[in-house]
């Protein structure tokens, strides 16, 4: 049987937890060798998403296929290849380094002896050998980090599921799981990751998909997609709340979308406007740059803070 | 269900010691205490001497008492702040195997209390016969009745303090009127039934005959050592079922 080109295959996937609708209808396919970016505010269902692919959550409906595989019979064989970077660090406190990586491997069934040189040549990549014997109490964000990924790699996964997998990291730990996990999709790891680094995504995803409210609102390839739903550039104008509001009205006839907030405005440009320009040069302060994921996410899921 | 035993197998050799004495500390002490003190103002007990009559009851009891704190504060442990259950059922390990395999392994640290404290009574003077040997699977049951019950109380507990219920409203009742400390053939007709029904009474009992080889009571056996087995395959399933509907959402 020849596995199809979809890792993941899932449609119409529903949730409800008591009155509280989670996912509402998601679709996602995950291509071999890819890497989907799942994106979304607090809440907006991505982990509950990465749950019922674990089985840690059954789904209220929706269809699921892992590796051509249907849920729920095909859970367990799936798992085996199945790695998971989860957003808490669950590490085993009780273990050294390489036991927690030993340890791991035997709940994937892995003989001893691969399990030992697999551990030794994760160690060696993500730069934690010679700390290898040492209590996890004594790892740093960035070394506890690397350490999950590691973990999620001792068997092999064809699917790779990474969980915010940089949350609370420095810059330069976040660059070297960055580095890694580049190096990681350049030998054709499939790649599932939910994020709030809008940079992170942009980096690692092929393919994004974001979803609020338990459902996917766009998608697209992330360095299209804000072109296509946004525009090319963004410029942000500070100023009197009426006075840019006025400034709205005008700019109608151009191709553009705006936002206001208090006293700033947000033009996201598909082409050049000569209103805008004309009015640029009329206001104290004017910001030019290109439009990123970030702004398109806020854009679609609005600049409210998202707490239930 | 052998690989979440063996994980928690490889932590406990790194602390041996402290959870040894940990959890030997009481009954030995107790053992002291009643066994040669009061003992000395206490007749014969079913031609027994008191200490004689109480050993076996607190060797049951030691494993009672590790196989209890293992499921509950230690399992409990590895469900909330330490996160390994969750880490576990990201793997192919699934709800049964891990709540067997935590079973499991309290039950095995229930029977290693056990079987340290049976070899140690000749110290204070008690001499089990050969018959002892069959305990070590009677205590092996009883320690997984005893972690069944704290796997349930760990799948319901929100926090430390919901175990004081359960050690001061299951475990030390069962301490006291499981028949370790007085003839349960001494209390009224009626009571006795009540406190047989007590998982703990059937072991202590059937540990009593087996540690001295008094086996004129042998027919007995059978039907107490089928309460106990049921019981502790109930126990096993509601934990199995309690800490599903915990974990799996």
């Amino acid at each position: 049987m020849t596995e199809p080109d979809n890792v993941l295959d899932i449609k119409n996937l529903k949730k409800s937890f008591g009155d509280r609708q989670v996912l509402k209808g998601i679709d996602i396919r995950l291509k071999k060798g890819s890497c989907l970016g799942l994106l979304g505010p607090n809440g907006a269902g991505k982990t509950t998403t990465i749950r019922i692919i674990l089985g840690l959550v059954i789904p209220s409906s929706g269809e699921i296929r892992v590796f051509g595989q249907a849920y729920p019979n095909a859970i367990r064989r799936v798992k085996y290849r199945i790695g998971v970077v989860p957003q808490m660090d669950n590490l085993d406190p009780d273990l050294t380094i390489v036991e927690n990586l030993l340890v791991y491997a035997n709940y994937f069934k892995i003989p001893l002896k691969i399990a030992k040189e697999r551990a030794e040549e994760l160690l060696d990549f993500f730069a934690l050998k010679n700390r290898r014997d040492e209590i996890i109490q004594n790892l740093s964000g960035g070394q506890r980090r690397r350490l999950l990924l590691a973990r999620a790699l001792i068997n092999k996964p064809s699917l790779l599921i990474l969980d915010e997998p940089t949350i609370g990291l420095d810059p330069q730990a976040r660059l070297l799981m960055w580095q890694r996990l580049e190096a990681l999709r350049k030998h054709g790891t499939t790649m599932l990751l939910t994020s709030h680094y809008m940079e992170e995504v942009s980096r690692l995803a092929t393919r994004v998909i974001i979803i609020d409210n338990g459902k996917a609102i766009a998608q697209g390839d992330p360095k299209t997609i804000v072109e296509k739903i946004l525009g090319k550039e963004v410029m942000e104008l500070s100023g009197n709340h009426e006075e840019l509001k006025l400034l709205i009205r005008d700019l109608e006839s151009c191709d553009v979308n705006t936002e206001l907030v208090g006293d700033k405005l947000y033009v996201y440009l598909k082409k050049g406007c000569n209103i805008l320009d004309r009015a640029a040069t009329t206001m104290p302060h004017v910001v030019r740059r290109p439009a990123t994921l970030e702004d398109l996410f806020l854009k679609l899921t609005g600049r409210k803070l998202r707490e239930r | 269900m052998f690989r979440v035993w063996y994980r928690n197998f490889k932590v406990w050799l790194k602390h041996l010691q402290a959870s040894l004495i940990g959890n030997l500390g009481q009954p030995f002490l107790f053992l002291l205490a009643f066994g040669f003190g009061l003992g000395k103002s206490v007749p014969e007990i079913e031609g027994m001497t008191y200490l004689q009559f109480i050993a076996p009851g607190l060797v049951a009891s030691a494993v009672m008492y590790s196989a209890a704190f293992e499921a509950t504060y230690g399992s409990y442990t590895r469900l909330s702040t330490q996160g390994t259950f969750e880490a576990i059922l990201m793997t192919p390990i699934n709800i049964v195997e891990l709540a067997l395999g935590e079973i499991l392994w309290g039950a095995t640290k229930g029977l290693i209390a056990g079987l340290i404290m049976l070899a140690t009574l000749p110290l204070f003077g008690v001499t089990p016969s050969i018959w002892a040997l069959g305990m070590i699977p009677l205590l092996f049951v009883e320690g997984i009745i005893f972690a069944a019950l704290g796997l349930i109380m760990t799948a319901v507990a929100t926090n430390y303090d919901f175990f004081n219920y359960f050690t001061s409203l299951v475990i030390t009742p069962f301490f006291l009127f499981s028949g370790i400390f007085f003839s349960l053939k001494a209390v009224n007709p009626l009571l006795r039934r009540v406190l047989m029904a007590l998982p703990l009474s059937n072991v202590v009992d059937m540990s009593r005959m087996l540690c001295y080889g008094r086996l004129d009571t042998i027919s007995l056996i059978g039907f107490e050592l089928m309460m106990i087995l049921v019981f502790a395959l109930a126990a096993s399933w509601v934990a199995v079922v309690l800490l599903k509907r915990r974990m799996i959402q």
